[in-house]
């Protein structure tokens, strides 16, 4: 049965409410790795949110036109990799080719959206929620914004503790997460204005 | 067994699906047009196709830029001065450059895409280094594990370098490697022999290309090198020389000693030559040999481990405990120095520990 919620709900819940990143708690080790300067925060979080849409909405093709039809959707997992590594390898090229210095400011992190587990969890859940294709592009799209969103605030927030007189202990990965557990149970308080199943 | 078949269909007909879209993407992104490279203001000019890297690029010209690695980044010779374009360093560069060359624009040529229109800065040197078709005419085992290698120039037919520069040597495609490889030795001859040139090749265990140089270079094959290359010859001075060399490091210092020979250089100087045991002490006729014209050459061999069959009454220990026996005051002396890295370091200190001013001590050191 499909799911009753409206496409434009799903987008600001996936932002808000049921933000992939502080809800879920999926992409965790480029959102630590990428957030030292908002402006790679942003480059990354696009690039994230580019791949996220478009894979949801290819993965649902893949997924009901392929998969269903012919009693495959065991192999959803292969195929929805394939689709996410192919489009990640798209993602670096235009970047490689109209943004070298974030090219090279993302590094190792580019390729490994591929293995970003925030963008498979989107596709997952897709099909968990049985959302519509409108439905799913409205979740990726929505998802890769909230994860941009995350990435960008924790960005910002580690500009400014960079001025601040942090226990030697607590440096980097460490005020990192306490600032990013901060960050959910701030989030945690949208929670319950949409369930989305 | 029908899903099974279905499911690696559909996975492999969605592969294709995509490697087609990725191979049109690339064919479109990874397109950068012709490309300008100027080199030294001007003094050289060409166009070329877009989106390859540096070193690549400037060798299908005809400038060949150092690299013992043959362009994996790992080696840190292929220096160029890039003056304009060839965007952001990157964090494989950054390790091989101090402040003063990062300040200046030095980049590993093997690591720069070519991305648009680039000015650089290279040495005038490299203008003289070129590539050379020869032929092996002589494949001789100087010890178990260290070969010589006889190259006759076809085209260009002569050579000129300067002794103690080493040239690189293509590796061709082989069932050890599925691309061609480069890689550096040390020229062993005179320079005084134009048309033709000696390697010697000690075998490295799984290594690329002295496997194929010891198990399937055959006399007769038609082998690609390009240099000469390398700031390691002798400096014209009247000082004593010190000579220190372990296994095939004895090249280039050989080289350097028939330059003496040829030209009359009638200085002081100790060759000092460590290798493990009598078996691995090569080209000992040739050494007598320069010691019959250059009156002022003393010879030491050092052996680590010699056998009891060896009935060695000569140096042993590491060739720098020798150096260090037979070394006291070295504030005249100038040194060259060839072989491992641990030898190298180890003489260096040693000798500056002995009054060699650093600037006097000049090394060839193998990766």
């Amino acid at each position: 049965m499909e799911n009753p919620l409206s496409a434009p709900l799903i987008f600001f819940a996936s932002i808000f409410t049921n933000n992939i990143l502080l809800a879920n708690f999926l992409g965790m080790c480029s959102f630590l790795a990428i957030s030292r300067e908002i402006p790679s925060a942003v480059g990354l979080g696009l690039a994230v949110t580019f791949v996220m849409t478009c894979t949801t909405a290819l993965n649902y093709l893949v997924y009901h036109y392929l998969l269903v039809p012919f009693q495959l959707v065991h192999f959803r997992f292969i195929a929805f990799i394939v689709v996410i590594a192919a489009f990640v390898q798209l993602v670096e090229m235009v970047i490689d080719r109209y943004s070298p210095r974030l090219y090279v400011v993302l590094g190792v992190f580019l390729p490994l959206i591929t293995v970003n587990c925030a963008i498979l969890g989107v596709c997952l859940f897709m099909v968990i929620r049985q959302y519509n294709f409108v439905q799913s592009v409205a979740y990726g799209f929505g998802g890769g914004l909230g994860w941009l969103l995350a990435i960008v605030a924790l960005a910002g927030i580690r500009e400014k503790l960079k001025k601040a007189p942090i226990p030697k202990a607590l440096e980097g990965p460490g005020i990192s997460l306490i600032v990013a557990g901060l960050m959910a149970l701030s989030f945690m308080a949208f929670s319950g204005m949409i369930s989305m199943g | 067994m029908m899903t099974l078949v279905l499911g690696l269909l559909s996975i492999s007909g969605l592969c294709a699906v995509l490697a087609l879209l990725l191979e049109a993407a690339y064919a479109v992104f990874a397109d950068y047009g012709p490309c300008r490279i100027t080199i030294n203001e001007g003094a050289k000019e060409f166009t070329v196709k877009g989106g390859g890297r540096l070193l690549g690029t400037l060798m299908d010209q005809g400038v060949f830029i150092p690299s013992a690695c043959g362009g994996r980044g790992s080696c840190g010779l292929c220096k160029v001065t890039v003056l304009q374009g060839g965007g952001p360093i990157l964090p494989t560069e950054t390790p091989y450059m101090n402040d003063e060359e990062l300040r200046r624009g030095t980049r590993l040529s093997c690591q720069v895409r070519l991305r648009g229109d680039v000015q650089l800065q290279i040495p005038e040197a490299f203008f003289l280094i070129k590539e050379f078709r020869t032929q092996v005419v002589g494949l001789k085992p100087l010890t178990p594990s260290i070969k010589e290698v006889h190259l006759k120039l076809i085209e260009p037919q002569e050579i000129v370098f300067k002794p103690g520069q080493f040239i690189q040597f293509q590796v061709p495609e082989y069932e050890g490697s599925s691309e061609p490889v480069y890689r550096a030795y040390s020229i062993a001859s005179p320079a005084s022999l134009k048309t033709e040139i000696k390697l010697v090749i000690t075998r490295v265990e799984r290594g690329i290309a002295t496997t194929y140089i010891h198990d399937f270079l055959k006399e007769g094959d038609e082998v690609l090198i390009n240099g000469p290359y390398g700031d390691f010859y002798l400096r014209h001075s009247n000082r004593p020389m010190v000579m220190i060399g372990t296994g095939s490091g004895l090249a280039p210092l050989l080289s350097i000693l028939f330059q003496m020979a040829d030209e009359h250089i009638d200085r002081p100087c100790t060759l000092y030559f460590g290798v493990r045991s009598r078996q691995d002490l090569f080209y000992q006729e040739e050494i007598h040999q320069l010691m019959g014209m250059l009156p002022r050459l003393r010879y030491v061999p050092v052996l680590s481990q010699p056998l009891a069959e060896d009935h060695w009454d000569g140096e042993t220990g590491y060739v720098t405990d020798a150096v260090a026996r037979g070394v006291s005051d070295g504030s005249q002396l100038e040194a060259y120095l060839c072989g491992n890295p641990l030898m190298i370091n180890a003489a260096v200190k040693l000798l500056t520990e002995r009054g060699v001013s650093e600037d006097r001590i000049f090394f060839d050191k193998f990766g």
